[in-house]
């Protein structure tokens, strides 16, 4: 199967592909979104190298995403495309792209601020809130409480 | 004793600490004193595996024989185990594992900072990547070393008894080897002495902060990472590895 759009502009359209793999703990952000595709290469010949980075070393998305990324790629006729484990450079939240952070506010969960910042509140957008633990619901993310409105939530961790 | 090989055996002592301290925060989980606590341990315990996987995976890449990170994980025997003894220790009470987890934290944002710049490429991204998770497994190991120290009467007397107990085993971390010395002749590891004096510094600045007094140095009759384990070694092995062994090539 030959999609009409590899000739077109094949890297293009990979990356347009990509962004419909949702991130399995934070459905709202598309792997795009959140960072972690670090290449994609269509040489001349034909091949596909697209490049992923983990965000967290333990994180356990980590392999639900490339599942994911390979039933995307196999669908669209790229069973042929390689997938690479890319480390150098670690992943970080400055990765997190505008539309990301956007859209983790919208979900209700606060985008990353360095750790000598305070989150705002992505219910009522108070600073007044507090850091209940470093550690929340999955890796990427700390626990916290808005003393305004009273709502517990979730921040992206900035690392 | 050939280069590569000393420097899969290099591999094997990192990637081992991280798994054996990996599987020790493991056991926490459902016990630990409040939910925050839970999930933050199980959180470490993440990232260690993470790195674990990591390291395994390069050092079985590296041996050459077919032994990939699942193989090398549960199918060696204590006495093939090379992590630090300190690692294996039982979780004990909060206090403790505060503390186990408070020393190797601090030994090892010196080594990871000292890692990222190896000769090795894919040793210094896994340590580049692993120092930004050291950083708050750090944070968290000493906030709780310091409100436990720094809290009651009884908190305070605990946590210091759990310090004497565990100092005994921070010898090995810097008592270099062939194998550390010929990783630091190629460029791939620091000189274990020159990595000290900072943290020596930064344990006493915790134990500042924690109002906490420093034992007296104490010769260490265990070599882990020759494999030379105190007898818990055998019993965390043997938790972590009875399903791979029992029911081998097992898939969920």
């Amino acid at each position: 199967m030959t999609h009409p759009a590899r000739h077109a502009g094949p890297e293009a359209h990979l990356w347009h592909l990509l962004s419909a793999v949702p991130d399995p703990e934070i459905p709202v952000l598309s792997i795009v979104d959140l960072g972690i595709v670090r290449h994609v290469r269509c040489s001349a010949e034909g091949g596909v190298s697209i490049g992923l980075t983990p965000t967290y070393s333990g994180c356990p998305a980590t392999e639900v995403i490339r599942d994911s990324v390979r039933r995307q790629l196999d669908a669209h006729g790229y069973a042929h495309a390689v997938l690479e484990e890319v480390l150098s450079p670690p992943w970080s939240s400055e990765w997190l792209t505008a539309a990301g952070r956007a859209k983790l506010a919208r979900f209700g969960i606060a985008p990353p601020v360095p750790p000598t910042a305070v989150p705002a509140c992505p219910r009522c957008h108070s600073r007044a809130t507090e850091r209940l633990s470093e550690f929340g619901s999955t890796p990427c993310k700390s626990h916290h409480r808005c003393r305004a409105c009273g709502e517990p939530f979730d921040h992206f961790k900035c690392i | 004793m050939s280069a590569p090989d000393a420097r899969v055996r290099y591999l094997l002592r990192l990637g081992d600490t991280s798994l054996v301290l990996g599987q020790r925060l493991g056991e926490w989980v459902g016990h630990a004193p409040a939910l925050e606590e839970d999930l933050g341990l199980a959180n470490l315990a993440l990232d260690f595996v993470g790195q674990a996987r990591l390291l395994l995976s390069y050092a079985g890449e590296l041996e050459g024989s077919g032994r990939d990170e699942d193989a090398l994980a549960f199918l060696r025997d204590a006495h093939e185990f090379a992590n630090l003894a300190l690692a294996e220790q039982p979780n004990g009470d909060f206090g403790d594992t505060i503390v186990r987890q408070w020393l190797i934290d601090t030994w090892q944002l010196q080594l990871y900072a000292a890692l990222s710049t190896s000769t090795d490429e894919r040793l210094a991204a896994i340590a580049a990547k692993s120092l930004k998770e050291t950083r708050y497994h750090h944070r968290f190991s000493s906030g709780w070393l310091a409100r436990l120290g720094d809290g009651t009467p009884e908190s305070h007397a605990r946590v210091q008894a759990s310090l004497e107990n565990l100092w005994r085993f921070t010898g090995e971390l810097f008592a270099p080897d062939a194998v550390d010395e010929a990783m630091a002749a190629a460029g791939i590891g620091p000189q274990l002495a020159g990595l000290e004096p900072a943290w020596s510094a930064l344990i006493d600045a915790d134990l500042k902060e924690a109002t906490l007094r420093r034992p007296a140095p104490q010769p260490f009759p265990w070599h882990g990472k020759r494999g030379v384990h105190t007898e818990h070694l055998s019993h965390l092995l043997a938790e972590m590895q009875q399903l791979p062994r029992s029911l081998p090539g097992a898939r969920w």
